[in-house]
């Protein structure tokens, strides 16, 4: 019967938390819809740097398919810390930041919307068009799996870690370079592995390692980076 | 006698190396309403602020219902509402989206009440506009809405009555007077003249001041 009673209990609590969540998702997606501006502007640096690299650098097939995996892979985050800055700007201004703070919901779950939301606007788009990225690098078919998955692997730790820089520089009126060296230290083993998962692939050597790897920052940033988010802004906020 | 809802105790507050107010002590019980007045830079803001947690900058005591603040902020902050400088209204939303997602926030509410709420403010006919097309008043009218909305019995609001009309402030002073009746509290700021009556209980900052 008391198993019962707690099991109710557990699905109720279960319900609201993902209704909450699906709240935040769905309204952060609204935003990002309603401005679209934002929204194409990762991806058109995306493109632009891909664009220009050739034209900066050369145009050899064999050198470029060579540099390719970097490529991409640093562009695709420098697209993401582009769009970090943004996350919590906004709501901050408008002082439903503060609102969200108040609420006596878990900010935990608040805060993996916000961040899911943020990576289905930058992350996922970028992962979708980094194959065309790749042909224009000349990056060989072999390697374009191994691209795709290891960006669906690291962009969503990217954007997890990016936020932790947004959410700690979200009160000061500068905050875009600050955070630039606030989180760039922790994007590199995110780049290094994947980069090297790419270079795998296109070798032929094998994957799982790699993807272990960053399948596992992924998992560490999913557990940790929402706390350290909502410390954060309550730090910011308070200020 | 009731019990306190919330009590301050030798509440201490220094910004920029110039002291808000020290040792400043009182207690908020249900069905009171008390206006911090306070010239421009007094720290009504602050102290609101402080009030209800958002701010960490304070030395001193806060108790909700005899309980540290700290300990059962869960609690408090469902019985919580705060009503700050910004709105918190997003401006690409419509009003009806703004409170709906307001509503997730604080689950006591029932999203059933929004359109209700939105009628009471006077927004009838504007719930599927976007908040960037309504005037400022309008704006915080959309917030004010959250009054209708909210079971808490804490009300802590900063400057509710700025861009709002004659009637519109009329309204809202009797809402605060039924929120009282019914046993709630609410803490405001204000530069306009209440026209509360008896109920309204005044701490004045400036007197409290240190150097």
């Amino acid at each position: 019967m008391n198993q019962m009673v707690t099991n109710e209990q557990s699905k109720q609590v279960n319900d609201s938390v993902l209704g909450l969540f699906w709240a935040v998702l769905k309204r952060d997606l609204m935003l990002a819809y309603r401005r679209k501006s934002d929204l194409f502007n990762p991806l058109i640096f995306f493109l632009m740097v891909a664009t220009l690299f050739p034209l900066g650098v050369s145009p050899e097939p064999e050198f470029l398919a060579e540099v390719a995996p970097g490529v991409v892979w640093v562009a695709a985050l420098l697209a993401t810390l582009l769009s970090m800055d943004s996350l919590f700007r906004s709501d901050f201004e408008d002082g439903t930041l503060e609102q969200t703070l108040l609420s006596p919901q878990p900010l935990f779950i608040i805060v993996l919307a916000k961040v899911l939301a943020h990576w289905m606007m930058s992350g996922l788009p970028l992962t979708i068009l980094a194959p065309l990225l790749g042909v224009m690098l000349f990056l060989p078919s072999e390697g374009m799996g191994g691209l795709m998955l290891s960006l669906l692997l690291g962009t969503p730790t990217l954007s997890l870690i990016g936020a932790i820089g947004a959410a700690l520089t979200v009160g000061l009126r500068k905050g875009g370079v600050l955070i630039s060296l606030l989180v760039l230290p922790l994007y590199i083993p995110v780049l290094i592995f994947g980069t090297s998962a790419v270079q795998a692939a296109v070798t032929g050597l094998p994957l799982a390692g790699f993807f272990a790897l960053l399948g596992a920052m992924l998992a560490l940033g999913v557990v940790m980076a929402p706390l350290a988010i909502g410390a954060a802004l309550r730090i910011s906020v308070s200020g | 006698m009731s019990t306190a809802l919330l009590q301050v105790n030798d509440l201490f507050c220094e910004r920029d190396e110039r002291i808000l107010f020290e040792g400043l002590c009182f207690s908020v019980t249900a069905g009171e309403v008390v206006q911090i007045e306070g010239q421009n830079g007094s720290g009504k803001t602050t102290l609101l602020r402080i009030l209800s947690g958002l701010s960490n900058n304070f030395e001193g005591e806060i108790l909700w219902q005899d309980e540290p603040v700290e300990e059962v902020k869960e609690q408090f902050r469902s019985e919580l509402l705060y009503f700050g400088h910004h709105p918190g209204v997003k401006a690409v939303l419509t009003p009806e989206e703004n409170l709906k997602w307001y509503a997730a926030m604080h689950p006591s509410i029932s999203v059933g009440d929004i359109y209700s709420a939105l009628e009471k403010v006077g927004l009838q006919g504007y719930e599927d506009v976007p908040c960037h097309n309504l005037s400022a008043g309008q704006n915080r009218r959309v917030s004010l809405a959250r009054l209708y909305l909210s079971k808490a019995k804490l009300w802590i609001l900063d400057e509710p009555f700025t861009a709002i009309d004659k009637k519109g402030v009329a309204q809202k002073e009797n809402l605060i007077l039924e929120h009282a009746r019914a046993g709630g509290s609410v803490i405001l700021t204000t530069h306009h003249e209440l026209t509360l009556g008896e109920q309204i209980r005044r701490l004045n900052l400036d007197e409290l001041a240190g150097t």
